[in-house]
């Protein structure tokens, strides 16, 4: 059954306070996830006080402040630090977003930080994507051609390359898939919005040559038809991408094969 | 224990090359509900403060009677498809899910018979 309160050991408790250096004019308080899975104990919010005078804007300016300066057990992902890598994916003031684009000035009051929903926590901040990555390499997201290969390039016109546009930009941080109840309910048969925006993506290319069979592979009551247009991928997608409309362009084509 | 690598598991039994013809009927079901729905209260609403003859009358005229079936047939079959998605999303032990599922149809099979039964015996004058 679906799940609709906390197991006993994922429980979030109160956690430690670590106050601003005196002096400090400007603060805000992080509200941190912890949970370290060396110890037997539940999640804690620790909260940590950052001067935003000694900060920069941004809320993965902070989370590396808090790191280097005031506790540096605190475990998150980051990468880039510009929003092309996916690394630092997780919940910030409620919503699944970049820690490294999303503006601390952006969050009324104190900041709630959180690891992506729904998911295992290898520790703190850091969620384990194995499912989902592992979804990623079922959908086989590389060209697929029967043709012999081309001494050159495969050619493509300006308005067959346009059809990519909003696909290829997906970073595959998987804030939209951690932001659907469909995913949270059946993560083990639905693909979730960033993969089927993935599947789309191959299917839209025009060099690509196993559109069918790549239909036939989401052609499942769960695999794909778990999307119910909730829309909380579109809303919660940092890139701006629209993975509900790739969802639903899929199923037109499941449609369009069928007579 | 399970060794079962990552992308094993999520391969699973592979695709069931099937769930277009179901979501389609919804959307089907859906679209063919809004006329029959807006028919079917503005009907009732003209018939507000007419006797009991003057319903039937109007339930005996072909084109009424076969709106009628059509209306209730959509609805059932609208709402066990979309029960179904729910069953499907919350329930995951195998057994009570097939056994909700089954259930649930069987309910709407027979309301759906019971109100298409009752249209045709006024219908046909019963």
């Amino acid at each position: 059954m679906a799940e609709f309160t906390l197991p006993k050991n994922s429980k979030i408790k109160p956690g430690k306070t670590w106050p601003a250096p005196a002096g400090a004019r400007r603060v805000k308080k992080f509200r941190v996830y912890r949970w370290d899975p060396d110890t037997k104990e539940n999640p804690r919010l620790d909260t940590y006080e950052v001067d935003l005078d000694q900060c920069g804007p941004m809320v993965l300016d902070a989370l590396i402040k808090i790191k280097n300066e005031i506790d540096a057990t605190l475990t998150f992902r980051r990468s880039c630090r510009e929003g092309v890598c996916g690394s630092c994916a997780m919940n910030i003031d409620g919503t699944n977003t970049l820690a490294c684009t999303k503006y601390i000035s952006d969050v009324k009051g104190d900041v709630p930080v959180y690891p992506l929903p729904h998911m295992d926590v290898v520790k703190d901040l850091v969620p384990d994507l194995t499912n989902a990555i592992a979804q990623l390499a079922a959908i086989e997201p590389w060209l697929k051609s029967k043709s012999p290969p081309p001494t050159r390039e495969r050619l493509q016109s300006a308005e067959e390359r346009s059809k990519l546009d909003g696909l290829w930009e997906c970073i595959l941080c998987f804030c939209c898939t951690t932001s659907c109840p469909s995913y949270w309910w059946n993560p083990d048969r639905y693909l979730g919005p960033a993969v089927l925006l993935q599947a789309y993506r191959w299917i839209a290319d025009s060099r690509d040559e196993e559109t069918g069979e790549r239909l036939d592979q989401l052609e499942d009551p769960f695999r794909l038809y778990r999307c119910h247009t909730i829309m909380n991928c579109s809303n919660t997608c940092p890139k701006g991408l629209n993975p509900a409309k790739a969802i639903a362009e899929t199923k037109k084509l499941m449609l369009a094969r069928k007579g | 224990m399970a060794f079962r690598s990552p992308l094993g598991k999520v391969r699973g039994l592979g695709s069931a090359k099937d769930g277009t013809h179901h979501w389609w009927m919804q959307r089907v079901t859906a679209l063919a509900l809004i006329p029959l729905t807006i028919w079917f209260v503005a009907s009732v609403v003209a018939l507000i403060g007419k006797d009991h003859i003057a319903f039937t009358a109007w339930v005996k005229n072909p084109l009424t009677a076969t709106l009628l079936v059509l209306l209730i047939a959509a609805t059932f079959h609208h709402a066990q498809l979309g029960v179904q998605v729910v069953i499907e999303d919350y329930v995951h032990r195998e057994g009570v899910k097939v056994t909700s599922i089954l259930v649930m149809k069987g309910v709407a099979l027979v309301l759906a018979g019971i109100g298409i039964f009752s249209v045709l015996r006024i219908a046909f004058g019963g």
